[in-house]
């Protein structure tokens, strides 16, 4: 996957989990906690989204790489460049 | 339908989860749905765990629905369905009546703030910082402070302040004033965001919405299947013993009590020396009395509020309040609006309490203290209610000891065990492949919102383990 599909992934899962989130006018670059009304519990759900999804086993010490639109892109290209 | 029996199961499954309290069930779901065959277990007839209720001549009893935070709705949405969610709804009446003093409110933060500011003389900035810090607090922070301390950083002296603030948390999770202070203000301020809500339809309307939601996710159920052991080789889970049965599984997850699941389902010998060394500080939590009472079909009760937290103790007294013959009490009145078309009023009265003192009496003396712990609390109402005793035709009380029966839970523990627990139970996969354990552990995740939310915490570990 591109950064681009990566994105729109991240944004879809988040829907899924929240279907009433705002997600248009997101700035990539800022916690999504703080732009949306998302907790840790949800931060697990994208987590185990993403495992279903792809596979992808994400340590729980890297948990603060999914903070911003931005980290996450940055952290899931090289690990979803297969998928 | 749930199977009543071990003998529909399958030879195998990718996950057993032993025991149905919200916890173990919501474990189940959260497999199921990612796609994982599960199989639910439970000893008893009925699912839900310490979440239940009975019937007795007409009369529903809801055992542990007296109230739970406004999170519940988000985390019912998420990990259940919408449906469930839409039936939560506030419980506006929250009262206190003690000796220090007499209040009714809603148990938000706006409603306290005013409170403290107004009738206890606080000043407006102590109290914003009191909020923000037990805000803040999270499962990372440092756990040296007591509650005490952070009571007395705040309300220096004031008892009845700290009367206001700990009662309902000690009524909710079996905590105290020596407990960590982050075990107190994770609750507490879970509380403070919007009040106290509760399930229209009662407990077992929610179970029934569960276990359809669980069916139509195809999860396995089997009631009235008591696993005798979890077995386990080489350091990994191969499966469950049940009623001479071996069902294989790849992982475990127990919804039993952690003591139960490491010294009773799994067996000490399974474990590392240095897990053994772990499980020593464990403190299974005290557990409750409760008092049921039914009032007769056509009599009404006057509306005298959802939640009282009454006591006739001088000051709050964590002690005073385990003690058989305590005057601290919880009454949950339960009008016909809890369930919508059954028109009955019931109340529930609880009490904290001390296994020990109720395990240790003879035949005679328990039946006899059952009797005297009904008079009591009849008494007590009947300065809300006058008249309620006339009006009662179903009178009925359970101690730690029935709490045992249903649950087996270690010692009856009515609020799982102490904040040591914890980390035992996050940890006892490291331990052994493929086990897991959801549960009241650590006094966080306790109640139906801290259970639902720890079930979703360890299916995502079981799911990373299965996905491995």
């Amino acid at each position: 996957m591109n950064k681009e599909e990566i994105r729109d992934v991240i944004l879809e899962i988040i829907q899924d989990i929240d279907e009433d989130a705002d997600i248009s006018d997101l700035q990539s670059d800022l916690p999504l906690r703080d732009q949306l009304d998302l907790d840790s519990m949800d931060f697990l759900d994208i987590v185990m989204e993403l495992r279903k999804r792809y596979k992808l086993q994400i340590p729980e010490a890297d948990y603060p790489e999914l903070a911003s639109l931005d980290s996450c892109v940055a952290y899931l290209e090289p690990r979803l460049k297969d998928s | 339908m749930p199977y009543n029996s071990i003998e529909k199961a399958a030879a195998a499954y990718d996950v057993v989860v032993i025991g149905s309290g919200l916890g173990g069930l919501t474990s189940a779901n959260r497999l199921a749905r990612a796609g994982h065959r599960v199989l639910l277990l439970e000893h008893h007839h009925r699912l839900g765990g310490l979440a239940t209720w009975f019937k007795r001549q007409g009369h529903i009893f809801d055992v542990s629905l007296h109230g739970f935070p406004y999170g519940m709705r988000k985390t019912c949405r998420k990990y259940w369905n919408r449906a469930i969610m839409d039936s939560i709804i506030q419980l506006k009446n929250i009262v206190f009546d003690n000796p220090q003093f007499h209040l009714t409110t809603t148990f938000d933060k706006n409603d306290f703030s005013e409170i403290l500011e107004t009738r206890f003389q606080v000043p407006r900035s102590r109290i914003l910082d009191f909020f923000n810090t037990v805000d803040g607090m999270n499962f990372y922070d440092d756990r040296s402070m007591t509650t005490r301390e952070l009571f007395e950083t705040f309300f220096p002296g004031r008892s009845d302040v700290h009367r206001l603030l700990m009662e309902p948390i000690t009524y909710a999770n079996g905590s105290n004033l020596d407990d960590p202070a982050i075990t107190y203000g994770i609750v507490f301020s879970n509380f403070m965001n919007k009040g106290v809500f509760t399930f229209s339809g009662g407990t077992d309307r929610l179970i029934g919405m569960m276990t359809e939601e669980l069916e139509n996710n195809g999860v396995t159920i089997c009631t009235r299947s008591l696993v005798k052991r979890i077995v386990i080789d080489n350091g990994k889970v191969r499966g469950v013993e049940v009623d001479g049965r071996f069902i294989a599984a790849k992982t475990v997850v127990s919804n039993a009590g952690i003591l139960n699941t490491v010294e009773d389902l799994a067996g000490i010998d399974a474990f590392s020396e240095e897990f053994r060394e772990s499980l020593k500080p464990v403190v299974v939590n005290n557990s409750s009395c409760q008092v049921y009472m039914g009032v007769k079909e056509g009599e009404t009760i006057e509306d005298i509020g959802d939640l009282l937290f009454t006591s006739s103790s001088p000051q709050f007294d964590a002690e005073e309040m385990l003690d058989r013959n305590t005057k601290s009490r919880t009454f949950s009145l339960y009008y016909p609006k809890t369930r919508p078309g059954h028109d009955r009023y019931t109340i529930v009265a609880s009490m904290n309490a001390r296994y020990e003192d109720w395990a240790s009496l003879s035949s005679e003396e328990y039946s006899r203290e059952k009797q005297l712990m009904i008079e009591r609390c009849l008494i007590h109402l009947e300065q809300y209610l006058p008249g309620i005793r006339d009006k009662c035709d179903w009178l009925e009380a359970a101690t730690p000891k029935t709490f045992q029966r249903y649950t087996l839970h270690t010692r009856g523990t009515s609020f799982g065990t102490k904040f040591e627990g914890l980390e035992v139970s996050r940890n006892i996969f490291k331990d052994v492949k493929g086990l897991f354990h959801v549960g009241s552990v650590g006094i966080i995740m306790s109640g139906w919102l801290g259970a639902i939310n720890y079930g979703v915490i360890v299916a995502n570990d079981a799911d990373a383990y299965l996905r491995s």
